[in-house]
């Protein structure tokens, strides 16, 4: 290999890690994404130097279609849909590096000069299955996510050992493709079990635990091309994937450890089926009721005000009232925060995204664990769209089924309000202790509708 | 492939991880949906390998053909990722 090719790939490496490191400070995160890209156009333009028998057209129209293809989609999805892009993306990268293995594969099958042995074809036979699974893994993820399938989990028994099965029968052709790779039938046999596998290990995990299975997928995605950097011999490939790989696991763990589950527990699946039970025990919840009027002179009234958002805020699309009403307070200067939770929204770090489209400034975006403390002496506490990351239950009740999950306290807080369309349930469908409380006003209605309400009424004040 | 080439990849793959690891546990939440779409446009290196991969192998046309798949699919993540990241990150303002 040529030494120019190589040090430009070394280049391309030290900018995708310096793109990450930027991403650690909010006001550089603009600039390291553009460094990564930098470095992904280098790595690119020096590979197309390589390229000799695949003719330079076709190369450009499947560049071109790509490209096109993902610029229009970058800039028409809309923030609530980035979770179902990322499910969408993370399949695509593991199917091309699915794509890159079967490839190499046949090249080596038909070609006899070319040699694959076993270290070759180990590496193949991984990126078939980590990307085979995280290509259907994925689309099964898209679709519960994007509505077009149940996001209710699909379980069946024997499920378990049915996968447990299918990898084992995955195991065991991979060692006869190793004994005889000419026999073409086994890599068909692997190819169908990999993709199967993946359907299989997503369709039982129910859409509350989404963020978890994307963030998994995600570092899928980045073991695929690690899988790949080994099958060509290429570190850039390795350096890539290996922090995909990382960010996912990350991500993952931290998601995990915000619902109290294992991650285990959540690929077994089936969470959210068989809850019912734990809610029917205890009495109903007497809630007390509030206007738009009494909410508006509550805010009035208050010296420091915390919004707890949930998902449920942007499917009302109330972002931008809240900012309204975030503006009022601020000219009453009221103190003004907003206390995220890290499984708000549908992937990790989502509510934020949704937070700044709306123009709210990232400083007023507080992680739990920073504003877990301040809710004791906090005047007012505004929940909206959000339900089990305040439900006390978390704290108390051994019998919850989410208990023991990390939640914020808004029921210190001296008054709470619950912006609400109705008395349902949250996503694990329990009841939510919070609302008998004492201290907890309900202001039921659409959250939009609401809230534009009481922005109206606290205009009329001044 | 030679041992000794195997692990001078495992080297790189074993220090990337742990630098990967380092580096991403100090990414603040705020830009964790960032980050990811970020990381779908790194994964997006495959277009590296099916380059490579598509250069080795004009003769068999199946190979050809999923070369070119992977290509197109891998373009999609490197620009629709960086781009819908950087649409993101222009949004986190502080006033």
């Amino acid at each position: 290999m040529n030494i120019g090719i190589q040090l430009a790939y070394l280049v391309a490496s030290v900018l995708f890690i310096l793109g990450i490191k930027y991403l650690g400070k909010t006001k550089d995160a603009r600039k390291g994404n553009v460094l990564s890209a930098v470095g992904m156009f280098i790595a690119i333009i020096t590979t197309l130097f390589t390229v000799e028998v695949f003719s330079l057209i076709e190369i450009g129209v499947a560049i071109l279609v790509g490209a096109a293809i993902g610029l229009y989609y970058s800039q028409k999805v809309a923030m609530t849909k980035i979770p179902e892009m990322v499910a969408l993306f993370n399949g695509f990268g593991g199917l091309a590096s699915f794509g890159v293995a079967l490839s190499d594969f046949f090249f080596k099958n038909a070609n006899a000069a070319a040699s694959l042995d076993v270290i070759n074809l180990t590496s193949i036979l991984l990126s078939v299955l980590i990307g085979g699974v995280t290509f259907t893994g994925s689309m099964v993820a898209y679709l519960k996510l994007d509505g077009k399938v149940s996001g209710q989990p699909i379980t069946f028994s024997g499920q378990h050992l049915l996968n447990l099965i299918l990898l084992i029968a995955f195991l065991a052709a991979a060692v006869l493709v190793f004994i005889d790779p000419s026999q073409v039938v086994y890599l068909y046999i692997l190819i169908a079990l990999a993709l199967l596998l993946g359907i299989l290990t997503v369709i039982p995990i129910g859409g509350a635990d989404m963020p978890v299975v994307i963030s998994l997928l995600n570092s899928y995605s980045g073991m695929a091309a690690c899988a790949t950097g080994f099958i060509l011999n290429n570190n850039v490939l390795i350096v890539a994937g290996s922090l995909v790989g990382a960010s996912g696991i990350i991500l993952t763990q931290i998601m995990c450890k915000a619902m109290n589950r294992s991650l285990i527990n959540v690929l077994l699946g089936g969470f959210g089926q068989t809850v019912a039970t734990g809610g029917a025990d205890g009495p109903a919840v007497v809630v007390k009721e509030i206007g738009v009027e009494e909410t508006a002179m509550l805010f009035d009234s208050a010296s420091s005000v915390i919004v707890v958002p949930g998902y449920g805020m942007a499917v009302a699309q109330a972002q931008h009232v809240v900012r309204e009403l975030m503006e009022q307070c601020e000219k009453r200067n009221i103190e003004f925060r907003f206390a995220i939770h890290p499984v708000a929204g549908r992937m990790p770090g989502h509510m934020n995204v949704l937070l700044a489209e709306a123009n709210i400034s990232y400083d007023k975006l507080i992680e739990m664990d920073d504003i877990n403390e301040d809710f004791s002496n906090t005047d007012l506490v505004f929940v909206v769209g959000a339900n089990d990351v305040v439900n006390p239950a978390a704290r108390t009740n051994p019998q919850s089924p989410i208990f023991g999950m990390p939640i914020l306290n808004a029921d210190k807080a001296r008054t709470v309000i619950v912006s609400k369309r109705s008395m349902g349930k949250g996503y694990a469908g329990v009841e939510n202790e919070l609302f008998g409380f004492p201290n907890c006003l309900m202001l039921f209605g659409d959250a939009k509708q609401t809230i534009a309400k009481v922005v109206g009424e606290m205009k009329d004040m001044t | 492939m030679s041992i000794s080439a195997l692990i001078v990849l495992i080297y790189v793959l074993v220090l990337a991880s742990y630098l990967g690891f380092e580096l991403i546990s100090k990414v603040p939440p705020t830009l964790h949906t960032p980050l990811m779409s970020g990381s779908n446009a790194i994964s997006g290196i495959t277009i590296v390998g099916a380059l490579i991969a598509s250069n080795e192998m004009g003769y068999s046309t199946l190979s050809k053909w999923l070369g070119l798949l992977a290509l197109v699919l891998a373009t999609i993540n490197v620009v629709g990722g960086y781009a819908v990241t950087d649409r993101m990150l222009k949004m986190f303002k502080k006033k």
